[in-house]
């Protein structure tokens, strides 16, 4: 078990390809464990495909390649002998838009435990009840729990995705722009339930929202975009890690005149 | 301001505007005639073909009974008789025929045969009074035949038996629904006639698809003939056709979205799939024929239901197969992710969430895969369904008739009463057809229920 302040992710010159483009280039950077990394950066500049290299659901996108070194708690996630099952188990994400499964609110939780082999029906109740709990949803479902998870409300169908992705007791949680498809009172919720989590959550997030980024995270990544004219009329566009620093010397002192730009909203 | 000034004198405005927005209109209005139009033809031509079934399955037809069954019994109902009544009727009219009735409905030995030997062998396992076990047929008297079909055959067997053989009703003429409405006087005129040579001869209002029609076994009488072997044959093959079909096309149709890597021998595969699906049925009847008939014999034992069925499966499995494909495409990649980003397997993530999302299509697709089987007849034919069978069969190993193929050699008989009974198996089938459909409609319903809680 790594110490608080240790690293829980280290990534070390990673490349990104979808097939022959190059998406992101040589990104380098450490994830503090229980702390929440923002992801921040113009649009394209590749944020979620670093976020998904971290878990491994890359993989899932046809001729997508990662290269160098995604290391978790000493271990390289690109390795011949990882598993990226178990990767993306403890590992869990939440994505931009809402995703319950077409089932019950409990069928939802429980989906995880169930895959792990989980049959017996009290400890599936324990750890439905604990996961929603933790993701401070159980107050409102409790009583309604055959509901389908489509018939909530976004901002409680974010907040059952959580709950599904701790419901298998991951170490790291990534969440690609949670609240972007969500009001002002869901996103104040997620963001106070993040808080929470990262007593006991690595977590790492990708946002547009720098006041957001500003709010919840310890530490931010500023992305930004590389442009080079292969030939006349034809540019190539990938991304690079900018700026890596704690969130408030980051926004307070950026150390480039883009970040700066950036951070005061003057593009993206 | 000034970019709205300038785009001002971009765009039409004023008069120009409303001159343009007015021929936008009556262009889509002039789409909209034709495409209602097109909605009229097709459904004029939907009417057209029920009302010509309609008007050849119900009508007046003329008709004269061998004896009149108000002779046999008051009332001229003879389905309250019991089986003793009903023998001693046979006994009356047809006492000659006895043994014949005897040899159809009981024996168990070779008809060359059966007049030689004693009851005791050659209805061996029916019931039948003891003291004749030593005697042959001929050696029994009239009365003792007649106790013999008496204690063995069904009162259902017999009533049939005399409504064949002593009732005998005949159709001298049928008349299609719309002759019998608007002339009337023609088909009386014509009744007139028929009785100068059949002085029996009657006029009734018939509905050739009734109760019995559904009941009764081929026949090559038109008045007796049904189409119960030939629906169960339908529903047989149908049966063997899906059982075959469904999980090999759902599995193609799994691999081929979810497992396959897109090169070029994958994406040959799924070219030639979706030419398969064009190729005419009759082509699968001639690979049903050399296959499944001839090669896989000593499987399939020639043929047979399961050659028919297989050879149906083959011809629905590219339509299900592209359906399926169609279906698990469109499950939203979001329910893959969520599913793979807590850990699931790929079969997990299929099984789990792939599947059940995108089975309301794959049923759908399945349905109407079938529907089109049901009424498939070159391939039966081809692979030699036969065309004049009245046992019902039992096993996939049985010889059978269909449906389609039963419609076809009645439509294809001279007489016109076979025309009418071809009618009222058309409505069977597509009464089938529209169950078939209604179920895909209930089922994917249900589905999709399920599936938005
Ligand atoms: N599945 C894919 N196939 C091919 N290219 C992709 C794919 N996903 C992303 N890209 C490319 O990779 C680059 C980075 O995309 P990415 O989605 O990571 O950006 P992002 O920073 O998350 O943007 P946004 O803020 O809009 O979400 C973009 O140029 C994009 O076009
Ligand atoms: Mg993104």
């Amino acid at each position: 078990m790594t110490q608080n302040g240790a690293y829980a992710i280290q990534l070390k010159n990673v490349d990104v390809f979808y097939g022959p483009k190059l998406a992101v280039s040589d990104v380098s950077l450490n994830i503090q464990t229980r702390r929440i990394t923002a992801f921040i950066g113009p649009s394209g500049c590749g944020k979620s495909t670093v976020l998904r290299s971290i878990n491994r659901m890359n993989d899932l996108i046809p001729g997508a390649r990662v290269q160098g070194d995604v290391t978790f708690q000493g271990q390289n996630l690109y390795a011949p002998e990882v598993d990226p099952v178990e990767v993306r188990r403890r590992i869990g994400m939440v994505f931009q838009k809402p995703n319950p499964f077409p089932k019950s609110i409990y069928d939802n939780v429980a989906y995880g435990p169930r895959l792990l082999g989980v049959r017996s029906k009290a400890v599936l109740d324990e750890i439905v009840e604990k996961s929603l709990k933790g993701a401070y949803l159980w107050d409102e479902v409790r009583s309604d729990l055959k509901k389908s998870g489509l018939a909530l409300s976004g901002g409680q169908q974010q907040r059952l995705c959580i709950a599904r992705t701790i419901a298998v007791e991951p170490e790291v949680i990534l969440m690609d722009e949670p609240c972007s498809a969500l009001d002002p009172i869901a996103t104040q919720a997620v963001e106070d339930l993040m808080k929470i989590l990262v007593k006991q959550y690595t977590i790492v997030i990708v946002t547009h929202n720098m006041q957001q980024a500003q709010r919840v995270s310890d530490f931010t990544a500023f992305f930004s975009i590389r442009k080079q004219e292969e030939t006349p009329g034809k540019e190539n566009r990938w991304g690079v890690l900018g700026e890596f620093a704690e969130t408030t010397e980051l926004f307070s002192s950026p150390n480039s005149e883009e970040t700066e730009r950036y951070i005061r909203g003057e593009f993206g | 301001m000034s970019a709205s000034v300038s785009q001002a004198n971009l765009l039409p405005t004023g008069a120009e505007f409303q001159k343009g927005l007015a021929r936008r209109n009556f262009r889509g209005s002039v789409w909209g005639r034709f495409y209602s139009l097109s909605l009229l033809v097709a459904i004029l031509a939907l009417i057209a073909l029920v009302l010509n079934i309609v008007n050849s399955a119900f009508g007046y037809a003329i008709t004269a009974y061998e004896v009149e069954p108000t002779a046999l019994v008051a009332g001229g109902d003879v389905g309250g008789l019991d089986a003793e009544q009903l023998v001693v009727i046979l006994q009356d009219y047809q006492e000659r025929r006895l043994p014949v009735y005897i040899r159809d409905n009981l024996s168990v030995v070779d008809p060359s045969i059966f007049t030689q030997v004693p009851l005791s062998e050659s209805l061996a396992g029916r019931t039948f009074p003891a003291e004749l076990a030593a005697m042959t047929v001929t050696e029994l008297t009239r009365d003792q035949q007649a106790a013999v079909l008496a204690a063995s055959l069904s009162v259902d067997t017999l009533r049939s038996l005399v409504e064949v053989e002593v009732i005998g009703e005949q159709v001298i003429h049928p008349y299609a629904l719309s002759e019998s409405l608007f002339e009337r006087s023609r088909i009386d005129a014509e009744l007139l006639e028929a009785l100068e040579d059949e002085p029996n001869a009657r006029l009734e209002f018939r509905s050739w698809l009734n109760f019995e029609f559904l009941t009764a076994a081929g026949s090559s009488d038109p008045a007796a003939a049904g189409v119960r072997t030939a629906l169960l044959g339908t529903l047989w093959v149908i049966f063997i056709t899906v059982l075959f079909a469904f999980p090999v096309g759902v599995g193609a149709a799994i691999y081929l979205e979810e497992y396959a890597v897109p090169n070029r021998l994958n994406k040959l595969i799924e070219t030639n799939i979706r030419n398969l699906a064009g190729v005419p049925s009759i082509i699968y009847g001639l690979l049903g024929l050399a296959v499944l008939v001839r090669s896989l014999e000593f499987i399939t034992q020639g043929r047979t239901i399961l050659s028919a069925g297989l050879t149906l499966g083959l011809l629905i499995l590219p339509v299900i197969i592209i359906n399926s494909q169609e279906a698990i495409r469109a499950v939203p990649s979001s329910i893959r992710e969520a599913s793979f980003g807590v850990g699931a397997t790929k079969w997990q993530t299929i099984w789990n969430q792939v599947l059940p999302a995108a089975m309301p299509g794959i049923l759908t697709g399945t349905i109407l895969a079938m529907s089109r089987a049901v009424g498939e007849t070159a391939p039966l034919i081809v692979i030699g369904a036969s065309t004049f069978i009245v046992t019902d069969p039992t096993s996939p190993f049985a010889k059978f008739t269909a449906l389609p193929i039963q419609i076809y050699q009645w439509t294809a008989r001279p007489q016109s009463e076979f025309r009418a009974i071809a009618a009222a198996a058309i409505i069977v089938l597509l009464v089938l057809l529209l169950l078939f459909n209604a179920t895909a409609i209930i089922l994917r319903q249900r589905y999709r229920k399920s599936l938005q809680g």
